[in-house]
């Protein structure tokens, strides 16, 4: 008998895979039906603290090796949410939460007012690169510490998970800090900044022009930060970044993921892409004889 | 499914425009220098550099053309392009409609007459009910044969084509009805096809980012409009609670139908 559950600082996956956050999850329909495609975990688009437009398009690109997105945190604002909210509350797998902001103020309101709708895991998006401001709180230990340790105070058990961008020198040290302010689990990573330009039109293809890389193109970014953080912290680390398949989720997992997040993949595969990984991961246990997924993570190490 | 191995990128292709026809005071026809290979009620995203992109049907294929109502900001920018003029695409995107070689219907509204046209050609002797506001307002009525309805009643049947289509399906039957237009309209089209028990497709619209279904803007109800879509099937239709009556806002704020028009006129 397999065993696929993990789990995050407490709360239990069915298996590892937790869709990422600013795929498909812009409604609770859109979210059950992920969740009936078998995902572990299921992350919200991100709530921000005032409606917000987003970017013009193109938005989103497939650059042949990934994809290429500047949407920038289209959201109602939290206080718009409410009906939303109310339906989110009432699903029974794991959500979580990811809210943005552009001072801790932000973040700390938005915790506090989602309260109410007994969130199990808050994510804290401090790395998109599309909008000003953005990876304010990423770029360093001392603000990516301030802003969990703010969350956490008014989360209480409500468990927090900062998400780091891999644009730093040292992502390790920051998961390090976010760990000792009281993070409950890291995720790793957001999206690596890149540009394409189309040489026809002479322009960068993005309306933002600049944008956040994600797919297969990253995949060894992910897993070395992964790798990195694993070797700092003590805490569960959410691997990811480019994994479209089950060997792709376990080498994240053996780089020290508890469990790994899938965005671009949907693209390649759609909606039934957690089905598939889940049994492409069975499969490949089988083969080398392992029976609890746990057993797998962090064992490249050492 | 897009195949990881061997696979090439979906990046913005150049079209440029060929000729621009003026179909009435406020539709233009712009034709590319090339055919793209579409399948009927798939769309394009038509890309015009640091202004936007936006989805379109083809109106034409061979060569490619789509037919454009001046409406918005982007609309604006594409109706000052000229002949030899560059713009962008990516795509085809999404579903289409099923072909059917049984007896067929389609119903188009305003500008869903050029969401139906690569249909209406692929069909054998489709009937096609076309409504719109006013006389000043059609088009394509030299190129297809259609039963013109206008609220005004300035030409053809005086009302809307859902009224034209309630009467048609009292002594006429169908075995599929195809619809594209206003989305209240087309609600009104399934819920006769439901009453009559004929099997309907109806293109949906919605405020569309990707296209290529991953960031769930153009989500109606558990389905994507741009990939699950923009074709929905009857099975389909009798399970979206938002269909006919939400849809998003560009901030994904979910809104009535009427504020999201309102929004996008």
């Amino acid at each position: 008998m397999l065993d696929l559950s993990t789990g995050i600082a407490g709360v239990k996956l069915r298996n590892p895979t937790i869709l990422s956050s600013g795929i498909l999850g812009t409604s609770h329909e859109l979210i059950k039906r992920v969740f009936e495609n078998n995902a572990g975990a299921v992350t919200i688009k991100s709530i921000g603290p005032v409606p917000r437009d987003g970017n013009n398009n193109p938005s989103v690109i497939d650059f042949g090796h990934g994809l290429l997105n500047a949407v920038g945190l289209p959201c109602p604002g939290y206080k718009n949410m409410d009906i939303e909210f109310n339906e989110l509350s009432k699903i029974k797998e794991p959500v979580i939460w990811s809210i943005y902001g552009s001072k801790i103020e932000d973040f700390v309101n938005i915790t506090k007012y989602i309260i109410k709708y007994k969130p199990k895991i808050i994510e804290i998006n401090i790395s998109c690169p599309n909008k000003e401001k953005g990876m304010l709180f990423s770029q360093d230990k001392k603000s990516a510490a301030k802003v969990t340790r703010s969350v956490k105070q008014v989360a209480e058990k409500i468990i927090v998970i900062p998400k780091l961008s891999p644009n730093v020198a040292n992502i390790a040290e920051i998961a390090y800090a976010c760990e000792k302010a009281g993070a409950d689990a890291i995720n790793a990573i957001n999206t690596v900044q890149g540009m394409v330009i189309n040489i026809n039109a002479k322009k960068p293809v993005l309306y933002y022009k600049k944008g956040g890389m994600s797919g297969p193109a990253i995949k060894p970014i992910a897993v070395k930060c992964v790798y990195d953080i694993y070797e700092n912290v003590k805490i569960p680390i959410i691997g990811t970044g480019g994994i479209t398949n089950g060997r792709d989720a376990i080498e994240m997992i053996q780089a020290g993921a508890s469990a790994v997040g899938i965005g671009s993949a949907v693209y390649y595969h759609g909606i039934n892409v957690f089905k598939k990984i889940v049994r492409e991961i069975e499969e490949w246990m089988k083969e080398n004889k392992y029976t609890s997924i746990k057993e797998l993570i962090g064992i490249a190490h050492g | 499914m897009v195949k990881l191995k061997n696979k090439i990128e979906n990046l913005p292709k150049k079209l440029t425009i060929k000729q621009v026809v003026d179909e009435n005071q406020k539709t233009k026809t712009f034709f590319f220098n090339e055919d793209i290979d579409i399948k009927p009620g798939q769309f394009i995203m038509l890309w015009l550099p640091s202004i936007d992109e936006k989805p379109f049907a083809l109106s034409y294929k061979k060569p490619a053309a789509v037919t454009v109502e001046l409406k918005g900001k982007f609309t604006k920018e594409l109706f000052k392009l000229k002949q030899g003029d560059n713009l962008f695409y990516r795509g085809p995107f999404g579903n289409g409609f099923t072909a059917s070689e049984k007896k067929t219907l389609v119903v188009a509204g305003g500008m869903g007459l050029a969401g139906v046209s690569l249909l209406v050609e692929s069909l054998k002797d489709p009937r096609v009910i076309f409504g719109a506001k006013q006389k000043s307002d059609l088009f394509f009525t030299e190129r297809f044969e259609m039963d013109i309805c206008t609220d005004d009643g300035s030409i053809g049947y005086k009302g809307f084509a859902t009224n034209k289509l309630k009467q048609l399906l009292k002594h006429e039957e169908y075995d599929i009805i195809y619809t594209c237009g206003p989305e209240t309209m087309m609600k009104t089209v399934f819920e006769l096809a439901e009453k009559y028990k004929i099997e309907c497709e109806a293109s949906l619209e919605r405020f569309m980012r990707c296209g290529i279904g991953v960031c769930g803007s153009c989500a109606c109800g558990n389905k994507l409009v741009c990939r699950d879509g923009p074709v929905f099937s009857s099975d389909n239709l009798r399970e979206m609670n938002d269909f006919g009556i939400y849809a998003k806002l560009k901030n994904g704020k979910k809104t009535s139908l009427q504020e999201y028009y309102k929004w996008r006129s």
